[in-house]
């Protein structure tokens, strides 16, 4: 890494009374960077990322963003962040423009020039015909487009997005992967949280699995995967018997071989190959499904537990 | 001081002060009956009616007994008006607070912002109110012309406080209590309607507890043109005291809301 | 009682009293499950009174006495019905406006109720149970401390509870009619001001009759008029046929403004 981090943690923790939300962790982020934070719910990703953006202070570690201390230059710190909040925030009272143009006033941008950074935005993110109107009649899909284009709005050196697409619909959560990966490819730093394997692989360039508030894996989607599973995933369900109860006659069939509550996964690096092992054992699977393997299959690795339960 | 003044930026605030008349710009319309139309109102009902039957007070006719009275009432009113659901709901439902904290603003700006506004609302009332009531041969001093900046002050004394409370809570059924308990018996106490010589001995001292009675005072001399009861410094030193104390209570509840 | 009636009229089926105490139960929940529930309910006795001592006795000393039906009275005896009247019209709009629009378009508890077996109205009816019950018992205590206060005299005071009851149900009924039409809560700045100029000239503080002509056939068209006038008339012992026509004008307000609610109800959420 050539230039210097645009986030800079060592031992970073965030205790709530007794509850330590993150429990010393170490994170880098380098200047164009697309970096994530994948974890189930309550893993500490929130935290983090209110953190990050100088909004909460840490309990203890060392934080520096943009190369500068939270705790002395937050003002300055956040005035140079993009922040999209896992929950819109936006000012239903105002039209769609103005919660452009009001937010950019607190960056102290002036009014011509916000008016027309909003205008340029709500191209950006495809709300140039709403607007004139209210907030509250857009989708939920259209909210969260406006809430990133409100982020954008002083040209932060980074934009952090905590949870970006939690609770939409697959479409709309396609049309806003797509543009932020618009922004991924201008270049912008990004920073997000997610609790999806896809989203985490579709967006993030590195990104660190979390768990009960530590860090358990670093890496690229690809090199993690590559550590932590095997390059194909066979995902078996029977009818009346019990994974658990099967995987015992299963034992050498693939790397590993995880039964969970309704299906047994077995780790191969040939799913085809562990298929008829499976079958040469006169076993006979209800459903059969040779896939490749996923972020979800490290969690599982990781944790012993799935993302999304 | 100095510390105080670091967590105020004149931009930041004038940021915050516009987004209140930006929402105001889409409001006046609805609230104009209720700012415009209701003391006068309450003028003609209590003023001229009830005013029929009571003669004189202090050596003057009801009406322009109560006018001043009236004027420093509706400031308070509308400044703890505007800072109950508004701010509460900036924290609890829009949010917008937590939007801003994400942003260059501060707690104090935020605070600083939203008083800004509150006084510009209540001096429009303010002045609209006095110019209806000079009709009525009311005013009976050019001081009169002073009462716009005591009701700034009566302002910002019952805002700042108002403010620091709506910051505190999470639930709005405490604003009941608050306008049970606080607003309502000061409007009713305070020298509005009348002398506050007639409260119980044990009582008064509630009245002078009151930024209201100090900003009723200022009026009703302003527009008499005769002595308040206590030297004009004290009153305005009382209300500067309220504004000061209540600004610090609130910087604080802002901050405190906005952390973790 | 009377509601009831009205009720069994309008709908074709009745309404079951089980579904109407079912939705007085959800508010009485609701309410016990806020926060510093009984220091809230207190407050609503603490208002009314802090009125009377203000009005009633403070300016009640500048002011002397009122000549009344031909009788001296002393102001705080002229402004304390008025109070009560106003206090009852005041309960039953705060609920049935500003608390039946949340409910209705924000809390979306009506869209919850009318999933289940209650009708429209029964929902109506409940929601105004519920605001009479609340009404009455601050009502209650303020005739009580009327009394206390050599204001009206026992018997009187009796008379007129269920008058205030009346008034209650009057504007609860129209309160709840009219927020069926509300687009938003910048219209409610309409209803303050309405309520608020009811309160200032309807005989409140001072005699209607002083008014000229034109307003005083103005004010006795409003409804906070007559209300004041029953409660009034009942409270110093004044009883004479007009109090009739008086009752009859609130009773009309009240089936006029439950058939309007529970009509719209059926328009605005069983589609």
């Amino acid at each position: 890494m050539s230039q210097l981090p645009l986030i800079h943690a060592r031992g970073l923790v965030k205790r709530f009374g007794d509850f330590t939300a993150v429990d010393g962790i170490d994170v880098s982020v380098a200047p164009g960077e697309s970096f994530g934070f994948l974890g189930p719910n309550g893993a500490g990703k929130s935290s983090t990322m209110r953190m990050i953006s100088c909004v909460s202070l840490p309990t203890a570690g060392e934080l520096r963003i943009l190369g500068m201390d939270p705790a002395r230059e937050g003002t300055r710190i956040r005035a140079r962040l993009g922040v999209c909040p896992q929950l819109d925030n936006l000012d239903f009272d105002l039209s769609v423009r103005e919660n452009l143009t009001t937010y950019a006033r607190y960056f102290g941008i002036g009014r011509r020039q916000a008016r027309a950074r909003a205008e340029e935005l709500l191209e950006f993110v495809q709300l140039a015909d709403r607007a004139g109107g209210k907030v509250e009649p857009l989708s939920g899909g259209m909210k969260r487009r406006l809430t990133i284009a409100r982020a954008m709005v002083n040209d932060p050196d980074i934009i952090l997005l905590d949870e970006p697409t939690t609770g939409l619909d697959p479409q709309a959560r396609h049309l806003l992967w797509e543009r932020l990966f618009q922004l991924k490819r201008r270049g912008t730093t990004l920073v997000l949280t997610t609790h999806y394997m896809d989203e985490a692989e579709q967006l993030c360039d590195r990104l660190v699995v979390m768990d009960g508030g530590r860090i358990v894996a670093e890496g690229s989607p690809r090199s993690l995967i590559q550590t932590y599973s095997t390059p194909e995933v066979v995902e078996l369900r029977f009818g009346d018997e019990r994974p658990a109860d099967v995987a015992g006659k299963l034992a050498g069939a693939g790397e590993r071989i995880d039964p969970l509550p309704d299906r047994l996964l077995v780790y191969a690096a040939d799913g085809d190959a562990a298929v008829a092992e499976v079958h040469r054992r006169g076993l006979t699977p209800s459903s059969v499904l040779v896939r490749r393997s996923t972020l979800e299959d490290v969690f599982l690795h990781l944790t012993g537990r799935t993302l999304v339960d | 001081m100095a510390q105080l003044t670091a967590q105020v930026s004149a931009r930041s605030t004038l940021a915050v002060l516009e987004r209140g008349l930006t929402l105001y710009r889409r409001l006046w319309a609805a609230s104009a009956l209720s700012t415009f139309l209701l003391p006068v109102l309450f003028l003609i009902s209590i003023g001229m009616g009830v005013g029929g039957y009571v003669g004189e007070v202090g050596g003057v006719d009801y009406l322009s007994w109560i006018v001043p009275g009236v004027l420093a009432s509706t400031a308070f009113q509308m400044a703890v008006g505007e800072c109950t659901y508004f701010v509460l709901g900036d924290f609890k439902w829009s949010r917008a607070y937590h939007a801003m904290a994400a942003t260059p603003v501060q707690p104090g700006d935020m605070v600083c912002g939203w008083l800004a506004y509150v006084v510009i609302r209540v001096e429009i009332a303010v002045v609209v109110f006095l110019a209806v009531t000079s009709l009525f041969g009311a005013l009976r001093s050019p001081w009169a012309v002073l009462t716009p900046l005591v009701c700034a002050l009566v302002a910002l004394a019952s805002a700042a406080p108002t403010m620091a409370f709506a910051a505190s809570i999470d639930h709005d059924s405490y604003f009941a209590l608050l306008f049970r308990f606080v607003m309502i018996p000061a409007s009713l106490f305070s020298g509005v309607f009348f002398p506050v010589e007639q409260l119980p001995a044990l009582v008064r001292p509630l009245a002078y507890l009151s930024p209201l009675w100090h900003g009723v005072e200022l009026d009703r001399a302003a527009t008499l043109g005769a002595a308040p009861p206590w030297p004009v410094a004290a009153h305005l030193a009382c209300l500067l005291a309220f504004a000061a104390a209540g600004t610090l209570w609130a910087f604080r509840a802002f901050r405190k809301r906005l952390q973790d | 009682m009377m509601t009831t009636m009205i009720a069994a009229r309008l709908a074709p089926q009745g309404a079951a009293p089980g579904r109407v105490g079912a939705v007085i139960g959800r508010n009485l929940g609701a309410l016990r499950s806020g926060p510093s529930y009984w220091l809230v309910l207190l407050s609503g006795f603490f208002e009314p009174l802090l009125y009377l001592l203000s009005i009633g006795v403070g300016v009640g000393a500048l002011v002397g006495e009122l000549t009344v039906a031909g009788r001296a009275l002393s102001y705080a005896a002229y402004v304390a019905p008025a109070m009560l009247a106003v206090s009852a019209m005041t309960g039953a709009l705060a609920e049935t406006t500003f608390n039946f629009f949340h409910k209705m378009k924000y809390q979306k508890v009506f869209d919850a109720m009318l999933a289940t077996p209650v009708r429209p109205l029964e929902l109506a009816l409940g929601e105004l149970g519920w605001a009479m019950i609340r009404g009455s018992l601050y009502t209650a205590v303020f005739l009580l401390i009327m009394v206390g206060l050599g204001l009206a005299e026992p018997l009187w005071a009796l008379a007129a509870f269920p008058a205030t009851v009346l008034v209650g149900v009057a504007f609860g009924a129209c309160g709840m009619a009219v927020s069926t039409l509300m687009r938003g809560w910048q219209d409610f700045d309409l209803i303050t001001t309405g309520q608020f100029a009811l309160f200032l000239f309807s005989g409140t503080f001072s005699p209607v009759g002083d008014y000229p002509a034109a307003v005083q056939v103005l004010v006795q068209v409003t409804p906070l008029y007559h209300a004041i006038e029953l409660v009034r008339g009942l409270c110093i012992g004044d009883a004479h046929l007009g109090l009739l026509g008086h009752a009859a004008y609130l009773c009309a307000m009240a089936a006029a403004g439950l058939w309007f609610a529970a009509r719209r109800l059926q328009r605005r959420l069983c589609v």
